[in-house]
């Protein structure tokens, strides 16, 4: 097992508010790790900070890529997406206005080329690429079982489905690393039961890492091989989930003080 | 691929149906003159109406200085066809304009389009207004009092072929890759650059598609109205393309090409009632606003594809 991604003493202050206080972790090849703490922990923050949505303040994150460790730090988000992180949002953000067709195909673009001569004026070889990818986009689609909804608008779709999608759009993008930011958010137990298969499925058959920030302990508990803890913007533990279930700091930090 | 030919053929027909009919309207003489200039007019206005479409409605980003390119063209043709009236450098003269715009829709952009919402919008306007002051104050341009006795060679089967190229190359960009990373900056900015879309090269690419088109269509009006003034490309003619855009529907090509016709009748009728004519187009620009807020075509499309398969409920890709 190796290290894919590397995070070292990373600290991020917002003005005198540090969100993010000297976070160390590690993801490993085909893992999936969940990432959790109570509300305004720097969960978020973190995700933003290691896809490059925002610049860290101090510290390293560096990418075991395919020809050496890269330096993610300050590193424009699409070049990091590009290198094969991809992620999904608390606050679903599809195309929403586009079909679901066209959510997948954008998010394909950086794995193939069309030039400009070519796509205006309609040379074969644009018929043969578009063909193609667009090939590729419903079958990863059939395996997510979206085939028929290929044409309907992002929005119109159901909540449940909504989420799917940015999952499916966040592999199109063929990742090494996939971020999940509250994936279950708002779903009733059986999608949450749904999603949790879905997860594994993703996991199992693309064989690639996984990083998921989730409130439902179940379904942590159930998926993560490991799990780090994060309270007032450092980590306060690390471990399997059964270490973290005894773990004393972490059931302070959700529960409370004992009187 | 049989499909796509079969559909690219319809509108190969539509185009040379278009043309013929208006060949033939022009010989039986039902088109006179002041007819054919509103038709000229219109097609002009399409051109104009398609490039700004596409960096509003398409890129999401909010240009107001669609004139100052169309200027760049207006200006690289009267200058090259006053020197040497041959129709060879006229259509020279096309490719310089646009190469030029090019460059200043590269110039402006850069640092521009980095900007959101109102104050791209501020910035793009002040970018053309330098445009126009730099026109102004040229002596190869012959400064505020502008070019007269420019030749024509914009006859109205040259501009109906520069609608057809200018617009079958917008259309043809939309639905490609590019297009798709340009529609999805304006969905979502923050989504598409973490899907791995490099957000300003794709801005930065339909700012400079429309502004070679703007640069064609001033190349177009400069040879076709004969004469042209730096006041010709204020902040007025853009937003009277803005209006155009807006009015057939942020987003759909076809209501680009469906309001500048109903400007340029609306227009051409209220020729005879003098001052009233502004406050009628005014009414008008205000009912249609109120009644239909999202533009006559909303975001809707003609297209073949959902004509011949009716039961594909969604807008189909043009070509």
């Amino acid at each position: 097992m190796t290290t894919l991604l590397n995070v070292e003493d990373l600290i991020k202050n917002f003005g005198g508010l540090t969100a993010v206080s000297d976070v160390n972790m590690h993801l490993n090849d085909d893992e999936l790790v969940a990432l959790i703490g109570p509300n305004g922990a720097g969960k978020t923050t973190l995700f933003n900070l290691l896809t490059g949505v925002i610049v860290p303040s101090s510290g390293s994150i560096t990418f075991r890529g395919s020809d050496g460790l890269i330096p993610l730090n300050g590193m424009k988000a699409y070049k990091i997406a590009n290198l094969g992180m991809a992620r999904t949002f608390q606050n679903i953000r599809l195309f929403k206005e586009l079909t679901v067709l066209d959510n997948v195909l954008i998010a394909m673009t950086a794995n193939y080329r069309e030039n400009f001569v070519q796509s205006v004026f309609r040379l074969p070889k644009f018929y043969k690429t578009e063909a193609r990818i667009r090939q590729e986009a419903i079958e990863l689609l059939k395996i997510f079982d979206m085939q028929d909804d290929l044409d309907q608008l992002a929005k119109n779709l159901p909540y449940g489905t909504q989420r799917r999608l940015e999952i499916v759009r966040g592999l199109a993008t063929k990742p090494k690393i996939l971020f999940l930011d509250e994936p279950a958010a708002g779903m009733n137990p059986e999608e949450t039961a749904d999603l949790t298969r879905l997860i594994q499925q993703v996991q199992h058959d693309f064989h690639i890492t996984v990083l998921l920030i989730e409130h439902d302990m179940s379904l942590v508990m159930n998926l993560a091989s490991r799990i780090y803890v994060l309270d007032h913007g450092s980590l306060l533990a690390e471990g399997t989930p059964k270490e973290i279930q005894n773990n004393d700091a972490v059931i302070k930090a959700y529960l409370g003080e004992e009187a | 691929m049989k499909a796509n030919l079969k559909y690219n053929i319809c509108w190969l027909i539509l185009m040379v149906a278009g043309f013929y009919l208006m060949n033939a309207l022009i010989l039986v003489g039902v088109i006179d003159s002041f007819l054919e200039n509103m038709v000229v007019t219109i097609g002009i206005n399409i051109i104009l109406a398609v490039g700004l479409n596409l960096v509003i409605g398409f890129a999401g980003q909010f240009s107001l200085g669609h004139a100052g390119f169309m200027a760049v063209g207006a200006y690289a043709t009267s200058i090259m066809i006053s020197k040497t009236p041959t129709a060879g450098v006229f259509y020279l003269s096309i490719i310089v304009g646009v190469i030029i715009a090019i460059i200043a829709a590269l110039i402006v952009g850069i640092p521009t389009l980095r900007l959101r919402g109102d104050y791209l919008a501020i910035a793009t306007m002040g970018a053309a207004e330098i445009i126009r002051i730099i026109i102004n104050n040229m002596k190869m341009t012959n400064g505020p009092s502008g070019m007269f006795n420019i030749p024509q060679f914009a006859t109205w089967p040259v501009v109906y072929i520069m609608v057809c190229v200018t617009t079958i190359i917008v259309v043809n960009f939309i639905h490609s890759r590019g297009g798709r990373a340009a529609l999805a900056v304006r969905e979502d900015e923050i989504a598409a650059d973490s899907m791995g879309i490099n957000v300003f090269k794709w801005k930065l690419a339909a700012f400079v598609i429309g502004a070679a088109t703007a640069a064609v269509a001033g190349s177009m009006q400069a040879s076709y109205v004969q004469t042209i003034a730096p006041n010709n490309f204020n902040i007025m003619e853009s937003i009277a393309i803005l209006i155009i855009v807006v009015l057939g529907g942020v987003g759909s090509i076809t209501g680009s090409f469906v309001a500048a016709t109903i400007l340029g009748i609306v227009d051409a009728a209220l020729q005879s009632f003098g001052a009233l004519r502004m406050v009628i187009y005014a009414l008008v620009l205000i009912l249609i606003m109120i009644f239909k807020p999202s533009g006559i075509m909303g975001a809707k499309e003609l297209s073949f594809k959902r004509l011949f398969n009716p039961k594909s409920r969604k807008a189909g890709a043009k070509s």
